[in-house]
């Protein structure tokens, strides 16, 4: 018989008041607006899951959704292949190692709404040098006119800010790697694609794995980049989920279904992040091999 | 296969003044088509150097490598058609072992079938046909290890095979096994293998021709038994045997070569003297060791008034019975199994004074 001891509970006591305060609270204070109607400071009428209804049926946010879904993709698409690249092609040792990574690191230095900042001025089309460029070659570009060219300003804004993220972790994994993989390659009669696809991927599964949740998350709670260069506009078109979420509970002040959203927000968010690690753990470990093998010989 | 002839120098810094610059001094050394060499020296000797000049992942700083007729010191890894295998399992996480052992065959277009024929014979002789199609990333450090051999071995056409201390993250008793089945392949596949190792009882083992290495240079070449019985060099005759060999200033026998210096004479070949015979001097017991298989005696030179104490090792049967410490005897010196040797520490010639044996 094991013994046992009920006090061993008070253990517990200090992570459970730890997150009481830092995670579940704040959380069920949100829970508590959104079951309920505010009306004002002393009338309150509880609702249920109605605000949880209207929401979810809210065209705007659907919209929202959707955008910020092809956002984040985008973001992943373009970020995670062209750190790799960026990784691979950065000096390993030396001081030309050390300098890279320094002007490589600058970017991440810069705060979000700096960042807008530089970005509206550099795209302006009649002071700043990418817009002022762009007319002269001929080219209409103007991110607060053509959606097209605000969304596509916000995913350039994101890629020039956090790719450098992904090269760093890329980088820090290349590094890692033993010198005897690469002299066995050499012995073996490895091509430089064959290192990259038996050697230097497999090794950087890991820290890419990071990579891809952090980017994934950032990217879709993006928020002040858009709201300085574009306010969410032209129309709706760079109007994300977060810049949806505010206008509701500080621009309508609609604390009920501001808070019925959040919920599902924060939802939204752990769901894709466990599907999204769960599938890539399992990429690379389970016995999925006969799919890849046929990729690596064609 | 082919018969590799090195006649260079190798220095990492890019001006070596000093012979402490170079990491292998200039030597000349041949490895015969279908020989099993070890190269057998201390850490940092340049073992791993020569090693990696002859497959081309290091080039030499001076001279050159000859592969039979062909000049190959430029040459890359996948020109020269050599296997390495190196000290630490290297093996493609993403692989089965099937296809682990079967990619230095398809890097080079060898057609399926061949691939499969030659896989499943490799694999049969390493013992792990069972396991070709698990994936290799989840198996024990010494299956991936015998991975990384099978990858040196499948190819039939290499100039050499190269192991460095293949056998370092084994296990004691999987060890004997490994290197009794290279031993094996040895004979059957005919290849030329050059074996890197820091462990004696490895290099004696496994290789017919052992090149013994100190601070880099290769001191001896030559069979087990040649190391054992003549070690051409004061190093050899200490870094190989167990414990090594006793030296003793050769001024302290009578009757030693003019030219000798030092006087080297294994624990093995000690034996007891009549008092005051030809060649023997007088000793004082100072430890008996019993060592299982043997008895290991500690004995100081006794009655040499002024002068440095000399000790020596001595190993006496296991049936015979040892002396005790504080006990005086005498030991004999001179005998055929005596080497000598000269100031640059060298051999100088064997002692064969028969008569003098006790």
């Amino acid at each position: 018989m094991k013994p046992v001891n009920q006090k061993a509970w008070w253990l517990v006591l200090p992570v459970f008041l730890c997150v009481a305060f830092s995670a579940i609270l704040p959380l069920m204070t949100v829970v508590n607006y959104s079951v309920q109607d505010i009306i004002s400071p002393e009338r309150r009428v509880f609702v249920g899951t109605e605000w949880f209804a209207s929401v979810m049926r809210d065209p705007d946010l659907h919209e929202a959704l959707l955008r910020q879904i092809g956002f984040s993709l985008a973001v992943l698409l373009v970020e995670i292949p062209l750190g790799i690249l960026l990784a691979l092609s950065m000096p390993a040792t030396g001081w030309k190692s050390s300098a890279v990574l320094v002007v490589v690191a600058l970017s991440l230095l810069i705060p979000w709404n700096v960042v807008g900042t530089i970005w509206q001025i550099y795209g302006r089309a009649d002071i700043g040098l990418l817009g002022a460029a762009l007319q002269k070659l001929g080219i209409d570009y103007s991110y607060t006119g053509s959606a097209r060219d605000a969304w596509l300003t916000v995913l350039v804004m994101d890629v020039w800010h956090w790719t450098p993220l992904v090269a760093l972790l890329g980088y820090a994994g290349l590094r890692s790697i033993p010198d005897a993989y690469y002299q066995a390659a050499r012995i073996d009669g490895a091509s430089k694609f064959a290192v990259f696809r038996y050697i230097q991927l497999p090794k950087m599964r890991g820290v890419l794995m990071i990579a891809v949740l952090l980017r994934f998350m950032d990217s879709f709670m993006i928020y002040t980049e858009p709201f300085v260069l574009t306010g969410g506009g032209p129309g709706n078109a760079t109007t994300f989920l977060s810049q949806y979420l505010t206008q509701k509970a500080v621009g309508q002040f609609d604390l009920g279904p501001a808070a019925a959203f959040s919920l599902i927000y924060f939802l939204i968010i752990l769901l894709l992040c466990f599907i999204l690690y769960t599938w890539m753990q399992r990429v690379g470990t389970t016995d999925d091999l006969s799919s890849k093998t046929e990729a690596g010989h064609a | 296969m082919a018969r590799i002839v090195l006649d260079l120098a190798h220095s990492y810094k890019p001006n070596p003044q000093q012979d402490s610059d170079y990491a292998l001094l200039p030597l000349k050394m041949t490895f015969d088509d279908g020989g099993a060499y070890a190269l057998l020296g201390p850490s940092g000797c340049g073992k791993t150097t020569m090693l990696n000049i002859i497959s081309g992942l290091v080039q030499p700083s001076h001279g050159t490598v000859t592969f039979d007729a062909d000049d190959v010191t430029r040459k890359t890894p996948q020109a020269r058609n050599i296997a390495q295998v190196f000290q630490f399992p290297v093996i493609y996480d993403t692989m089965t072992v099937a296809e682990n052992l079967a990619f230095p065959l398809k890097n080079r277009g060898v057609a399926a079938d061949k691939i499969k024929a030659r896989v499943g014979r490799i694999a049969e002789m390493l013992e792990m046909s069972g396991q070709l199609n698990t994936r290799a990333a989840g198996l024990a450090a010494d299956a991936k290890q015998k991975i990384s051999l099978g990858r040196g071995l499948v190819r039939e056409d290499v100039s050499a095979v190269l192991f460095d201390e293949p056998l370092t993250v084994i296990d004691p008793h999987l060890k004997w096994q490994l290197r009794r089945k290279l031993k094996q392949i040895h004979h059957e596949l005919k290849l030329t293998l050059i074996y890197v190792t820091h462990d004696q009882v490895e290099a004696l083992t496994f290789a017919d021709q052992v090149v013994v290495m100190t601070r880099g240079k290769a001191v001896q070449v030559g069979s087990p038994d040649a190391l054992f019985e003549r070690p051409a060099h004061r190093f050899v005759g200490h870094f190989i045997g167990s414990p090594g060999m006793n030296f003793l200033p050769a001024a302290l026998l009578p009757g030693a070569p003019a030219a000798a210096q030092t006087l080297g004479i294994r624990p093995e070949y000690l034996r007891l003297a009549e008092p005051g015979a030809a060649g023997a001097l007088p000793a004082t017991v100072l430890q008996t060791q019993d060592v299982g298989t043997y008895w290991l005696l500690t004995l100081q030179l006794s009655g040499l008034g002024a002068q440095a104490p000399h000790t020596l090792r001595m190993r006496l049967d296991a049936q015979a019975r040892p002396p005790r410490p504080g006990d005086a005897l005498w030991l004999q010196l001179n005998g055929p199994h005596t080497c000598w040797y000269a100031a640059d520490e060298t051999l100088l010639a064997a002692a064969a004074e028969q008569e003098v044996m006790a």
